[in-house]
Protein backbone atom coordinates (compact mmCIF):
# COMPACT_ATOMS: atom_id res chain seq x y z
CA UNK A 1 0.00 0.00 0.00
CA UNK A 2 1.45 3.36 -1.03
CA UNK A 3 0.27 5.21 2.07
CA UNK A 4 1.92 8.54 1.35
CA UNK A 5 0.59 8.59 -2.19
CA UNK A 6 -2.93 7.83 -0.94
CA UNK A 7 -2.63 10.67 1.58
CA UNK A 8 -1.60 13.03 -1.21
CA UNK A 9 -4.55 11.92 -3.33
CA UNK A 10 -6.81 12.65 -0.34
CA UNK A 11 -5.23 16.07 -0.05
CA UNK A 12 -5.90 16.71 -3.74
CA UNK A 13 -9.53 15.67 -3.27
CA UNK A 14 -9.94 17.93 -0.22
CA UNK A 15 -8.43 20.94 -2.00
CA UNK A 16 -10.64 20.45 -5.04
CA UNK A 17 -13.73 20.23 -2.85
CA UNK A 18 -12.73 23.41 -1.04
CA UNK A 19 -12.35 25.12 -4.39
CA UNK A 20 -15.70 23.69 -5.51
CA UNK A 21 -17.26 25.25 -2.41
CA UNK A 22 -15.77 28.63 -3.29
CA UNK A 23 -16.98 28.49 -6.92
CA UNK A 24 -20.46 27.39 -5.89
CA UNK A 25 -20.66 30.17 -3.30
CA UNK A 26 -19.52 32.74 -5.90
CA UNK A 27 -22.37 31.77 -8.26
CA UNK A 28 -24.92 31.84 -5.44
CA UNK A 29 -23.72 35.26 -4.29
CA UNK A 30 -23.72 36.72 -7.80
CA UNK A 31 -27.25 35.47 -8.45
CA UNK A 32 -28.50 36.72 -5.11
CA UNK A 33 -26.86 40.07 -5.94
CA UNK A 34 -28.86 40.09 -9.20
CA UNK A 35 -32.13 39.40 -7.44
CA UNK A 36 -31.50 41.95 -4.61
CA UNK A 37 -29.49 44.46 -6.74
CA UNK A 38 -26.88 44.15 -3.99
CA UNK A 39 -23.51 45.80 -4.71
CA UNK A 40 -21.96 44.39 -1.54
CA UNK A 41 -22.36 40.85 -2.75
CA UNK A 42 -20.93 41.86 -6.13
CA UNK A 43 -17.78 43.09 -4.42
CA UNK A 44 -17.53 39.85 -2.42
CA UNK A 45 -17.63 37.87 -5.68
CA UNK A 46 -14.93 40.03 -7.26
CA UNK A 47 -12.71 39.73 -4.19
CA UNK A 48 -13.22 35.98 -4.03
CA UNK A 49 -12.00 35.46 -7.60
CA UNK A 50 -8.31 35.74 -6.73
CA UNK A 51 -8.71 33.03 -4.06
CA UNK A 52 -10.29 30.72 -6.62
CA UNK A 53 -7.48 31.42 -9.09
CA UNK A 54 -4.88 30.73 -6.41
CA UNK A 55 -6.60 27.48 -5.45
CA UNK A 56 -6.63 26.44 -9.13
CA UNK A 57 -2.89 27.00 -9.39
CA UNK A 58 -2.16 25.06 -6.18
CA UNK A 59 -4.28 22.10 -7.26
CA UNK A 60 -2.57 22.00 -10.67
CA UNK A 61 0.84 22.09 -8.99
CA UNK A 62 -0.01 19.23 -6.65
CA UNK A 63 -1.49 17.17 -9.50
CA UNK A 64 1.57 17.86 -11.65
CA UNK A 65 3.88 16.77 -8.81
CA UNK A 66 1.93 13.56 -8.28
CA UNK A 67 2.03 12.73 -11.99
CA UNK A 68 5.79 13.30 -12.09
CA UNK A 69 6.76 11.73 -8.77
CA UNK A 70 4.31 8.85 -8.34
CA UNK A 71 3.67 7.66 -11.91
CA UNK A 72 0.03 6.87 -11.13
CA UNK A 73 -1.78 4.14 -13.01
CA UNK A 74 -5.35 3.15 -13.79
CA UNK A 75 -7.92 4.57 -11.36
CA UNK A 76 -5.34 6.85 -9.71
CA UNK A 77 -4.23 8.21 -13.08
CA UNK A 78 -7.83 8.78 -14.14
CA UNK A 79 -8.54 10.48 -10.80
CA UNK A 80 -5.67 12.95 -11.18
CA UNK A 81 -6.56 13.72 -14.80
CA UNK A 82 -10.19 14.24 -13.79
CA UNK A 83 -9.13 16.54 -10.94
CA UNK A 84 -7.08 18.76 -13.25
CA UNK A 85 -10.01 19.10 -15.65
CA UNK A 86 -12.60 19.67 -12.91
CA UNK A 87 -10.20 22.23 -11.44
CA UNK A 88 -10.21 24.17 -14.69
CA UNK A 89 -14.01 23.99 -14.94
CA UNK A 90 -14.44 25.26 -11.38
CA UNK A 91 -12.18 28.20 -12.09
CA UNK A 92 -14.37 29.03 -15.10
CA UNK A 93 -17.48 28.75 -12.91
CA UNK A 94 -15.83 31.39 -10.75
CA UNK A 95 -15.27 33.53 -13.87
CA UNK A 96 -18.96 33.24 -14.79
CA UNK A 97 -19.87 34.43 -11.28
CA UNK A 98 -17.62 37.44 -11.80
CA UNK A 99 -19.30 38.16 -15.16
CA UNK A 100 -22.72 38.03 -13.48
CA UNK A 101 -21.53 40.35 -10.70
CA UNK A 102 -20.27 42.84 -13.29
CA UNK A 103 -23.66 42.76 -15.04
CA UNK A 104 -25.36 43.46 -11.72
CA UNK A 105 -23.04 46.43 -11.09
CA UNK A 106 -24.19 47.82 -14.44
CA UNK A 107 -27.85 47.07 -13.69
CA UNK A 108 -28.02 48.86 -10.33
CA UNK A 109 -27.25 52.11 -12.16
CA UNK A 110 -30.47 51.65 -14.17
CA UNK A 111 -34.13 51.83 -13.16
CA UNK A 112 -35.57 48.49 -12.07
CA UNK A 113 -37.46 46.77 -14.88
CA UNK A 114 -39.93 43.93 -14.77
CA UNK A 115 -38.54 41.38 -17.25
CA UNK A 116 -39.98 38.08 -18.57
CA UNK A 117 -37.15 35.94 -17.20
CA UNK A 118 -36.81 34.03 -13.94
CA UNK A 119 -33.07 34.38 -13.25
CA UNK A 120 -33.49 33.08 -9.69
CA UNK A 121 -35.00 29.83 -10.96
CA UNK A 122 -32.33 29.42 -13.60
CA UNK A 123 -29.62 30.17 -11.02
CA UNK A 124 -31.08 27.55 -8.69
CA UNK A 125 -30.99 24.96 -11.48
CA UNK A 126 -27.41 25.79 -12.52
CA UNK A 127 -26.20 25.85 -8.89
CA UNK A 128 -27.90 22.53 -8.21
CA UNK A 129 -26.01 21.03 -11.15
CA UNK A 130 -22.66 22.23 -9.80
CA UNK A 131 -23.55 20.96 -6.33
CA UNK A 132 -24.65 17.55 -7.59
CA UNK A 133 -21.63 17.23 -9.86
CA UNK A 134 -19.42 17.86 -6.81
CA UNK A 135 -21.47 15.37 -4.78
CA UNK A 136 -20.90 12.75 -7.47
CA UNK A 137 -17.17 13.52 -7.14
CA UNK A 138 -17.28 13.19 -3.33
CA UNK A 139 -19.18 9.91 -3.50
CA UNK A 140 -17.30 8.63 -6.55
CA UNK A 141 -20.66 7.65 -8.05
CA UNK A 142 -21.10 7.69 -11.81
CA UNK A 143 -24.92 7.38 -11.47
CA UNK A 144 -25.09 10.73 -9.66
CA UNK A 145 -22.92 12.28 -12.38
CA UNK A 146 -25.17 10.78 -15.06
CA UNK A 147 -28.16 12.55 -13.47
CA UNK A 148 -26.32 15.88 -13.81
CA UNK A 149 -25.88 15.33 -17.55
CA UNK A 150 -29.61 14.90 -17.87
CA UNK A 151 -30.25 18.23 -16.08
CA UNK A 152 -28.32 20.22 -18.67
CA UNK A 153 -31.18 20.20 -21.17
CA UNK A 154 -33.46 21.91 -18.65
CA UNK A 155 -31.05 24.84 -18.24
CA UNK A 156 -30.48 25.02 -22.01
CA UNK A 157 -34.24 25.34 -22.50
CA UNK A 158 -34.41 28.08 -19.87
CA UNK A 159 -31.67 29.98 -21.71
CA UNK A 160 -33.52 29.59 -25.05
CA UNK A 161 -36.78 30.83 -23.50
CA UNK A 162 -34.94 33.75 -21.91
CA UNK A 163 -33.43 34.66 -25.27
CA UNK A 164 -36.77 34.61 -27.13
CA UNK A 165 -38.63 36.55 -24.43
CA UNK A 166 -35.93 39.14 -23.81
CA UNK A 167 -35.35 39.88 -27.50
CA UNK A 168 -39.11 40.38 -27.82
CA UNK A 169 -39.01 42.74 -24.84
CA UNK A 170 -36.17 44.73 -26.41
CA UNK A 171 -38.23 45.19 -29.56
CA UNK A 172 -41.40 46.14 -27.74
CA UNK A 173 -39.92 48.24 -24.90
CA UNK A 174 -36.76 50.02 -26.06
CA UNK A 175 -36.54 51.89 -22.70
CA UNK A 176 -35.50 48.66 -20.91
CA UNK A 177 -33.14 47.37 -23.62
CA UNK A 178 -30.05 47.65 -21.41
CA UNK A 179 -31.69 45.85 -18.53
CA UNK A 180 -32.93 43.13 -20.91
CA UNK A 181 -29.48 42.82 -22.43
CA UNK A 182 -27.90 42.45 -18.97
CA UNK A 183 -30.48 39.80 -18.07
CA UNK A 184 -29.77 37.99 -21.34
CA UNK A 185 -26.05 37.95 -20.61
CA UNK A 186 -26.67 36.68 -17.07
CA UNK A 187 -28.85 33.89 -18.51
CA UNK A 188 -26.02 33.02 -20.85
CA UNK A 189 -23.52 33.03 -17.96
CA UNK A 190 -25.76 30.66 -16.01
CA UNK A 191 -26.09 28.36 -19.00
CA UNK A 192 -22.28 28.28 -19.13
CA UNK A 193 -22.15 27.40 -15.43
CA UNK A 194 -24.44 24.47 -16.22
CA UNK A 195 -22.11 23.45 -19.07
CA UNK A 196 -19.16 23.43 -16.67
CA UNK A 197 -21.18 21.29 -14.24
CA UNK A 198 -21.82 18.91 -17.13
CA UNK A 199 -18.09 18.77 -17.88
CA UNK A 200 -17.40 18.00 -14.21
CA UNK A 201 -19.96 15.19 -14.27
CA UNK A 202 -18.37 13.76 -17.43
CA UNK A 203 -14.97 13.82 -15.73
CA UNK A 204 -16.38 11.97 -12.72
CA UNK A 205 -17.75 9.28 -15.05
CA UNK A 206 -14.33 9.06 -16.72
CA UNK A 207 -12.65 8.68 -13.34
CA UNK A 208 -15.06 6.08 -11.96
CA UNK A 209 -15.83 4.04 -15.07
CA UNK A 210 -12.91 4.87 -17.33
CA UNK A 211 -15.46 5.82 -20.00
CA UNK A 212 -15.32 8.93 -22.13
CA UNK A 213 -18.89 10.24 -22.42
CA UNK A 214 -17.99 13.64 -23.83
CA UNK A 215 -19.73 14.75 -27.01
CA UNK A 216 -21.64 11.46 -27.10
CA UNK A 217 -18.35 9.61 -27.59
CA UNK A 218 -18.64 5.92 -28.40
CA UNK A 219 -18.17 3.89 -25.26
CA UNK A 220 -16.96 0.80 -27.05
CA UNK A 221 -13.30 0.44 -27.93
CA UNK A 222 -12.41 1.22 -31.53
CA UNK A 223 -11.86 -1.78 -33.79
CA UNK A 224 -8.54 -3.44 -33.05
CA UNK A 225 -6.14 -5.03 -35.42
CA UNK A 226 -5.22 -7.79 -33.00
CA UNK A 227 -7.22 -8.72 -29.95
CA UNK A 228 -5.44 -10.54 -27.13
CA UNK A 229 -7.29 -13.64 -26.20
CA UNK A 230 -7.39 -15.35 -22.87
CA UNK A 231 -9.42 -18.26 -21.68
CA UNK A 232 -9.53 -20.19 -18.46
CA UNK A 233 -9.56 -18.81 -14.88
CA UNK B 1 10.12 -13.15 -38.84
CA UNK B 2 8.46 -13.68 -35.49
CA UNK B 3 5.71 -16.20 -34.97
CA UNK B 4 2.70 -16.24 -32.71
CA UNK B 5 2.53 -18.32 -29.54
CA UNK B 6 -0.59 -20.18 -28.53
CA UNK B 7 -0.78 -21.45 -24.97
CA UNK B 8 -3.56 -23.89 -24.08
CA UNK B 9 -4.34 -24.98 -20.53
CA UNK B 10 -0.74 -24.79 -19.40
CA UNK B 11 -0.03 -26.03 -15.88
CA UNK B 12 3.37 -26.21 -14.20
CA UNK B 13 4.62 -27.75 -10.99
CA UNK B 14 7.73 -27.71 -8.82
CA UNK B 15 7.41 -31.12 -7.17
CA UNK B 16 3.95 -31.07 -5.61
CA UNK B 17 3.62 -27.32 -5.66
CA UNK B 18 1.60 -26.04 -8.59
CA UNK B 19 3.16 -22.85 -9.93
CA UNK B 20 0.89 -22.24 -12.94
CA UNK B 21 -2.81 -22.94 -13.17
CA UNK B 22 -4.53 -23.49 -16.49
CA UNK B 23 -2.99 -20.66 -18.47
CA UNK B 24 -4.44 -20.06 -21.92
CA UNK B 25 -3.46 -17.11 -24.06
CA UNK B 26 -2.40 -16.12 -27.53
CA UNK B 27 0.72 -14.02 -27.96
CA UNK B 28 0.79 -11.99 -31.15
CA UNK B 29 3.64 -12.37 -33.64
CA UNK B 30 6.00 -9.42 -34.10
CA UNK B 31 4.69 -7.61 -31.04
CA UNK B 32 6.04 -7.23 -27.52
CA UNK B 33 3.98 -8.80 -24.76
CA UNK B 34 4.76 -7.92 -21.15
CA UNK B 35 4.15 -10.28 -18.26
CA UNK B 36 3.68 -8.51 -14.94
CA UNK B 37 2.76 -9.57 -11.42
CA UNK B 38 4.12 -9.69 -7.87
CA UNK B 39 7.09 -11.86 -6.92
CA UNK B 40 6.20 -15.53 -6.90
CA UNK B 41 3.18 -15.12 -9.18
CA UNK B 42 4.58 -17.52 -11.78
CA UNK B 43 5.60 -15.07 -14.50
CA UNK B 44 9.18 -16.37 -14.82
CA UNK B 45 7.94 -19.95 -14.66
CA UNK B 46 5.54 -19.10 -17.47
CA UNK B 47 8.22 -17.82 -19.84
CA UNK B 48 10.50 -20.70 -18.90
CA UNK B 49 7.72 -23.05 -19.99
CA UNK B 50 7.71 -21.37 -23.40
CA UNK B 51 11.21 -22.64 -24.19
CA UNK B 52 11.13 -25.77 -22.05
CA UNK B 53 13.60 -24.46 -19.54
CA UNK B 54 11.18 -25.12 -16.70
CA UNK B 55 11.81 -28.86 -16.97
CA UNK B 56 15.55 -28.36 -16.36
CA UNK B 57 14.77 -27.82 -12.66
CA UNK B 58 14.73 -31.16 -10.75
CA UNK B 59 11.17 -32.36 -10.03
CA UNK B 60 9.67 -29.64 -12.23
CA UNK B 61 7.07 -30.56 -14.84
CA UNK B 62 4.47 -28.98 -17.05
CA UNK B 63 1.30 -30.05 -18.81
CA UNK B 64 -0.81 -28.48 -21.51
CA UNK B 65 -0.09 -27.29 -24.99
CA UNK B 66 2.25 -24.60 -26.27
CA UNK B 67 2.51 -23.89 -29.98
CA UNK B 68 5.28 -21.65 -31.23
CA UNK B 69 4.22 -20.94 -34.77
CA UNK B 70 3.62 -24.42 -36.20
CA UNK B 71 5.76 -26.16 -33.59
CA UNK B 72 3.99 -28.05 -30.82
CA UNK B 73 6.79 -27.78 -28.25
CA UNK B 74 5.52 -30.34 -25.72
CA UNK B 75 4.55 -32.95 -28.25
CA UNK B 76 7.52 -34.91 -29.51
CA UNK B 77 9.77 -31.93 -30.21
CA UNK B 78 13.31 -32.05 -28.83
CA UNK B 79 14.01 -29.36 -26.22
CA UNK B 80 17.13 -28.30 -28.15
CA UNK B 81 15.07 -27.66 -31.29
CA UNK B 82 12.66 -25.54 -29.24
CA UNK B 83 15.43 -23.48 -27.67
CA UNK B 84 17.03 -22.84 -31.04
CA UNK B 85 13.84 -21.13 -32.17
CA UNK B 86 13.37 -19.25 -28.92
CA UNK B 87 16.13 -17.04 -27.59
CA UNK B 88 16.27 -16.02 -23.96
CA UNK B 89 17.81 -13.10 -22.11
CA UNK B 90 18.05 -13.17 -18.35
CA UNK B 91 17.90 -10.68 -15.51
CA UNK B 92 21.64 -10.61 -14.94
CA UNK B 93 23.85 -10.34 -18.02
CA UNK B 94 25.70 -13.65 -18.32
CA UNK B 95 28.31 -13.43 -21.08
CA UNK B 96 30.89 -16.23 -21.18
CA UNK B 97 33.61 -14.44 -19.21
CA UNK B 98 36.65 -16.01 -20.84
CA UNK B 99 35.42 -15.65 -24.40
CA UNK B 100 35.96 -12.62 -26.63
CA UNK B 101 33.00 -10.50 -27.69
CA UNK B 102 33.07 -12.23 -31.07
CA UNK B 103 33.12 -15.72 -29.59
CA UNK B 104 30.30 -14.87 -27.20
CA UNK B 105 28.03 -14.01 -30.13
CA UNK B 106 29.20 -16.94 -32.24
CA UNK B 107 29.01 -19.47 -29.40
CA UNK B 108 25.52 -20.79 -30.15
CA UNK B 109 26.26 -21.27 -33.82
CA UNK B 110 29.61 -22.95 -33.21
CA UNK B 111 27.96 -25.26 -30.70
CA UNK B 112 25.58 -26.28 -33.46
CA UNK B 113 28.49 -27.18 -35.69
CA UNK B 114 28.46 -24.00 -37.78
CA UNK B 115 32.01 -23.14 -38.82
CA UNK B 116 31.79 -21.17 -42.08
CA UNK B 117 34.18 -18.34 -41.20
CA UNK B 118 32.81 -15.76 -43.64
CA UNK B 119 29.19 -16.48 -42.77
CA UNK B 120 30.03 -16.42 -39.06
CA UNK B 121 31.56 -12.95 -39.45
CA UNK B 122 28.42 -11.75 -41.19
CA UNK B 123 26.12 -13.16 -38.55
CA UNK B 124 28.18 -11.75 -35.65
CA UNK B 125 28.16 -8.30 -37.26
CA UNK B 126 24.44 -8.46 -38.04
CA UNK B 127 23.58 -9.64 -34.50
CA UNK B 128 25.69 -6.93 -32.87
CA UNK B 129 24.08 -4.33 -35.14
CA UNK B 130 20.62 -5.63 -34.27
CA UNK B 131 21.44 -5.37 -30.58
CA UNK B 132 22.78 -1.82 -31.11
CA UNK B 133 26.24 -2.75 -29.78
CA UNK B 134 28.23 -2.92 -33.02
CA UNK B 135 29.49 0.68 -33.06
CA UNK B 136 30.77 0.39 -29.50
CA UNK B 137 32.67 -2.90 -29.93
CA UNK B 138 33.55 -3.29 -33.62
CA UNK B 139 37.21 -2.39 -33.07
CA UNK B 140 37.75 -4.73 -30.13
CA UNK B 141 35.68 -7.71 -31.16
CA UNK B 142 38.41 -10.30 -30.70
CA UNK B 143 40.58 -8.44 -28.23
CA UNK B 144 38.16 -7.78 -25.42
CA UNK B 145 36.31 -10.36 -23.36
CA UNK B 146 32.57 -10.16 -22.86
CA UNK B 147 33.11 -9.60 -19.17
CA UNK B 148 35.09 -6.40 -19.79
CA UNK B 149 32.00 -4.58 -21.06
CA UNK B 150 29.70 -2.45 -18.89
CA UNK B 151 26.52 -4.02 -17.49
CA UNK B 152 24.34 -2.46 -20.19
CA UNK B 153 26.74 -3.53 -22.93
CA UNK B 154 26.91 -7.06 -21.49
CA UNK B 155 23.14 -7.29 -21.63
CA UNK B 156 23.12 -6.15 -25.27
CA UNK B 157 25.87 -8.71 -25.92
CA UNK B 158 23.61 -11.40 -24.47
CA UNK B 159 20.82 -10.19 -26.73
CA UNK B 160 23.20 -10.39 -29.73
CA UNK B 161 24.15 -13.93 -28.65
CA UNK B 162 20.48 -14.88 -28.50
CA UNK B 163 19.77 -13.31 -31.90
CA UNK B 164 22.73 -14.98 -33.63
CA UNK B 165 20.92 -18.32 -33.86
CA UNK B 166 18.08 -16.52 -35.63
CA UNK B 167 15.24 -17.33 -33.26
CA UNK B 168 11.64 -16.40 -33.97
CA UNK B 169 10.81 -15.54 -30.38
CA UNK B 170 12.87 -13.65 -27.82
CA UNK B 171 12.03 -14.20 -24.16
CA UNK B 172 13.36 -11.56 -21.77
CA UNK B 173 13.20 -12.19 -18.04
CA UNK B 174 13.60 -8.81 -16.31
CA UNK B 175 16.35 -7.80 -18.75
CA UNK B 176 16.83 -4.33 -17.29
CA UNK B 177 16.53 -4.90 -13.57
CA UNK B 178 20.32 -4.76 -13.09
CA UNK B 179 20.84 -1.79 -15.42
CA UNK B 180 20.95 1.98 -14.97
CA UNK B 181 18.32 4.20 -16.65
CA UNK B 182 20.50 4.95 -19.68
CA UNK B 183 21.27 1.30 -20.40
CA UNK B 184 17.61 0.51 -19.71
CA UNK B 185 16.62 3.13 -22.28
CA UNK B 186 18.89 1.52 -24.87
CA UNK B 187 17.44 -1.94 -24.27
CA UNK B 188 13.91 -0.55 -24.50
CA UNK B 189 14.74 1.18 -27.79
CA UNK B 190 16.14 -2.11 -28.96
CA UNK B 191 12.99 -4.01 -28.04
CA UNK B 192 11.08 -1.57 -30.18
CA UNK B 193 13.28 -2.25 -33.18
CA UNK B 194 13.51 -6.00 -32.65
CA UNK B 195 9.74 -6.36 -32.80
CA UNK B 196 9.94 -6.00 -36.56
CA UNK B 197 11.69 -9.35 -36.83
CA UNK B 198 10.93 -11.18 -33.61
CA UNK B 199 8.09 -11.89 -31.23
CA UNK B 200 9.05 -10.60 -27.81
CA UNK B 201 7.83 -11.72 -24.41
CA UNK B 202 9.21 -9.65 -21.56
CA UNK B 203 8.83 -10.31 -17.86
CA UNK B 204 9.18 -7.12 -15.88
CA UNK B 205 8.64 -5.75 -12.41
CA UNK B 206 8.76 -2.26 -13.82
CA UNK B 207 5.27 -1.29 -14.89
CA UNK B 208 6.44 1.86 -16.62
CA UNK B 209 8.69 -0.34 -18.69
CA UNK B 210 5.81 -2.63 -19.61
CA UNK B 211 3.74 0.37 -20.63
CA UNK B 212 6.60 1.80 -22.68
CA UNK B 213 7.60 -1.26 -24.69
CA UNK B 214 4.72 -3.71 -24.89
CA UNK B 215 1.55 -3.64 -26.95
CA UNK B 216 -0.01 -6.36 -24.80
CA UNK B 217 0.26 -7.07 -21.10
CA UNK B 218 -0.71 -10.09 -19.03
CA UNK B 219 -1.15 -9.83 -15.27
CA UNK B 220 -0.32 -12.96 -13.26
CA UNK B 221 -1.29 -13.57 -9.65
CA UNK B 222 -0.76 -16.75 -7.61
CA UNK B 223 0.03 -18.72 -10.75
CA UNK B 224 -3.08 -17.60 -12.63
CA UNK B 225 -3.44 -15.29 -15.58
CA UNK B 226 -5.85 -12.74 -14.19
CA UNK B 227 -6.07 -10.37 -17.13
CA UNK B 228 -4.59 -10.12 -20.59
CA UNK B 229 -5.31 -7.15 -22.79
CA UNK B 230 -3.84 -4.29 -24.74
CA UNK B 231 -1.28 -2.51 -22.57
CA UNK B 232 -3.04 0.85 -22.58
CA UNK B 233 -6.23 -0.85 -21.38
CA UNK B 234 -4.39 -2.65 -18.56
CA UNK B 235 -2.75 0.54 -17.31
CA UNK B 236 -5.66 2.93 -17.71
CA UNK B 237 -8.86 0.93 -17.26
CA UNK B 238 -8.14 -2.66 -16.22
CA UNK B 239 -11.19 -4.92 -16.09
CA UNK B 240 -10.25 -6.87 -12.98
CA UNK B 241 -10.08 -5.30 -9.53
CA UNK B 242 -6.99 -7.40 -8.68
CA UNK B 243 -5.12 -5.97 -11.66
CA UNK B 244 -6.08 -2.45 -10.66
CA UNK B 245 -5.06 -3.04 -7.03
CA UNK B 246 -1.68 -4.34 -8.15
CA UNK B 247 -0.79 -1.67 -10.68
CA UNK B 248 -1.91 1.13 -8.37
CA UNK B 249 0.26 -0.26 -5.58
CA UNK B 250 -2.61 -1.20 -3.28
CA UNK B 251 -1.01 -4.59 -2.77
CA UNK B 252 2.06 -6.49 -3.88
Amino acid sequence: MRTRFQQELDQLRTRLLRMGGMAEQAVDRACQAYVDRDLNRCHMVLEGESKINEAEREIDELAFDLLAMQQPMAVDLRFILAVTKINSDLERVGDQAVNIAERVMDLVELPKADLPVDIARMAAAASAMVRRALESFIEGKAELAQAVLEMDNVVDRMRDDAFINLVKTMNERPDVTRQALDALLVARNLERVADHATNIAEDVIFWVRGADVRHNAQQENPPQEITPRVTGN
Amino acid sequence: MGVGIKVDHLNAWFGKVQALHDISMEIAANHATAIIGPSGCGKSTFVRCLNRMHETVPDARASGKVRIGDLDIYNGTAAVTVRRRIGMVFQKPNPFPTMSIYDNVAAGLKLNGFHDRKRLNEIVERSLKLSALWDEVKDTLRKKSGASLSGGQQQRLCIARALAVEPEVLLMDEPCSALDPISTGKIEELIFELKENFTIVIVTHNMQQASRVAEFTGFFLLGKLIEFDRTEKIFTTPSDKRTEDYITGRFG
